[in-house]
């Protein structure tokens, strides 16, 4: 390691004074992602934590990384299955092969080095402008954003999506720690709405772009499992793939199991909150419950039958687990208070559950849900708080009678 | 009005503020944040926006004339009565001239042409304006405020329509230029009001970064 550090010792005048002034930003970023910083307190003594911000952005990287590979495998295992490619009879034996991984990685790699090469971009420029150095509050939005995209998505649009979130979403708020609306679902949901056929239908969850002499198999359909109970009721996946991830989605929320481990790991590590999380599946829950109460008094089959399927089908389906574990968790945007927390994440479920059963033009509600209580959360702790003070001032007027 | 009894010169300093100050730092929509609702609705193309700005212009000088003249006249209580009468006349004549001769844009705008009367602009520089000051005075300022409504029409609408409909004044440039066979792809968020919002907002972002003298000290 060394010999990095003499790089970056050598051309750290360069960039303090030197003529590449305006790189400084850029290389203060890249040193101390790779070695802690030589900051010294100036005075007073400091109680600093082995956590700090970039120690937790990497500690969601690690628990986004099980998805993201599941993510790669799956899109090269839906194109090939489309295909009718695969040859091996044993279940995972099809799966966990080199060239469904190859053709993933050819598609998600750029997708991913896109995304960071965009928003750094941006966020380099802002620091600056504003003199500050880089903050890394895009290291986790850049893995997340090609990660809620679908695998034919063309790279410009990603690029696009990138920048508009990272400036509309962030800069304009005053940059990373101060956005009001989740940067990777300001992504998403601009991509969503500037870009509808590339980012919804049946058409773009799985790549089926035919090489020569090549062809779908017979009954191919590129529906999702929403998009199949949105219009006819029922689905043709079972849950238990829906569970392991073997279904055609966006290219990191297939995999609910793998999501699980990664939440495990954010609340085992105390990043995520828990609370959210379990207020979340909670309200996925109280929903579909209502909804299986009210199925039978609906007109129409589909919704009769959309109405009536059991919760967990909810909680493995789309990507309920992902934006839960994920987005939801989100430190910045997120309620702060650990009452208003439990409000957040209920109705992040409650709602999500609720547009994708009942709005025919979102076949998937999470996004927006997620996005609206990142709105409300301010209110929500505003009255949290409001709350506390007015307890907290009666048991001052009892103690003092 | 020519006649003016002031020994002001006709377009003295002052009177050229009165149309320049509307274009920057007294802007009826970035700084005075007024007639936002009509900035969404109609910006989707270049056409409506044009002749929906030329409308405004006309209703607003010839408002703040009207009532500048009848100023000293009006009776205070029923000021905003009289103002609206003036404006609402004035807008009927404009939808009607619409009608006439640009009939396919008229429907375009449908009803937001008959809205001019609650455009909040007008309502307010009569207001604050012309019920004060001289007939030219209230002509220029009417003048000076409707073209800057206008400008950030046109602004908003040339990119809402470049960026969401591949056109330019139903010209289409993106066509012509061959980008859909390279791939690209029109913007349909640009179609819809957020994006105007979004739009207004950067262009406020752009000109107080222009103009420090405008941003609000917290």
């Amino acid at each position: 390691m060394k010999f990095i550090q003499n790089i970056f010792d050598a051309s750290r005048p360069a960039v303090t004074s030197g003529k590449f002034k305006p790189l400084y930003p850029l290389h203060n970023a890249l040193e101390t992602m790779m070695f802690v910083p030589d900051h010294n307190a100036k005075s007073g003594a400091h109680v600093r934590d082995a956590i700090d911000l970039k120690r937790t952005m990497i500690t969601v990287i690690f628990a986004l990384v099980p998805a993201l590979i599941f993510g790669i495998y799956n899109s090269g295992y839906q194109h090939n299955k489309a295909l009718g490619l695969l040859n091996s009879a044993v279940g995972w034996l099809q799966f966990f092969t080199w060239e469904n991984f190859l053709f993933g990685a050819l598609k998600i790699i750029p997708m991913i080095i896109v995304t960071y090469i965009a928003g750094l971009g941006v966020e380099i420029y802002f620091a600056y402008r504003n003199k500050h150095a880089v903050n890394e509050g895009f290291l986790v939005s850049g893995l997340l954003i090609p990660m809620t995209m679908p695998i034919d998505m063309p790279l410009w649009m990603i690029a696009i999506s990138t920048i508009f979130a990272v400036l509309i979403g962030k800069e304009v708020f005053g940059g990373t720690g101060m956005n009001i609306l989740n940067p990777a679902l300001t992504a998403r949901a601009f991509a969503f709405f500037a870009y509808p056929s590339f980012m919804s239908g049946d058409k773009v969850w799985i790549n089926a772009t035919l090489g020569p002499g090549e062809a779908l198999v017979d009954g191919y359909s590129g529906a999702t499992a929403l998009g199949q109970f949105a219009t006819t009721g029922s689905t043709t996946f079972s849950a238990w793939d829906a569970f392991l991830g073997i279904i055609p989605g966006s290219i990191g929320e297939t995999s609910t199991i793998l999501i699980l481990l990664g939440g495990i790991y954010l609340i085992a590590t105390g990043i995520g909150s828990w609370k959210i999380m379990f207020s979340s599946l909670l309200g996925a829950i109280t929903i579909s419950l209502i909804f299986n109460a009210v199925a039978p008094s609906m007109i129409s089959p589909e919704q009769q039958g959309f109405l009536s399927i059991p919760f967990y089908f909810h909680l493995v389906f789309g990507s309920w687990a992902f934006s839960t574990v994920f987005m939801a968790t989100d430190p910045v945007s997120a309620a702060h208070t650990e009452r208003g927390k439990w409000i957040y994440g209920f109705f992040i479920g409650f709602l999500g559950i609720m547009i994708r059963v009942f709005n025919p033009a979102y076949p998937e509600g999470m996004m927006l849900a997620i996005l609206f209580m990142n709105v409300m959360a301010p209110l929500i702790d505003h009255y949290v708080v409001e709350g506390n003070i007015k307890r907290r001032l009666k048991r001052l007027k009892l103690s003092v009678n | 009005m020519e006649t003016n009894k002031t020994k002001e010169a006709l377009f003295s300093k002052k009177n050229r503020k009165l149309l320049s100050d509307p274009m920057n730092i007294n802007n009826p929509i970035t700084v005075q944040v007024l007639g936002i609702c009509s900035a969404l609705a109609i910006t989707v193309k270049l056409k409506p926006a044009v002749v929906m700005s030329l409308s405004v212009i006309v209703v607003m000088a010839l408002a703040n004339v009207i009532t500048s003249l009848m100023r000293n006249m009006i009776p205070n209580r029923i000021r905003i009565i009289v103002q609206l009468v003036v404006v609402a006349t004035l807008v009927i004549l404009v939808d009607q001239v619409l009608k006439a001769f640009v009939y396919d844009v008229s429907k375009q705008l449908s009803v937001f042409v008959g809205l001019i009367i609650t455009n909040c602009i007008i309502m307010g520089r009569i207001e604050a304006f012309s019920l004060g000051n001289t007939p030219w005075k209230s002509f220029l300022d009417g003048i000076g405020n409707g073209a800057s409504y206008g400008l950030i029409l046109i602004v908003v609408s040339f990119f809402r329509e470049l960026f969401g409909n591949g056109t330019l004044y139903d010209y289409p440039i993106i066509e012509k230029l061959g980008l859909y066979e390279l791939g690209y792809h029109n913007n349909g968020m640009m179609l819809l009001p957020p994006m105007a919002l979004i739009v207004v907002a950067v262009i406020i972002w752009w000109q107080r970064s222009k103009t420090p003298s405008l941003i609000e000290k917290d």
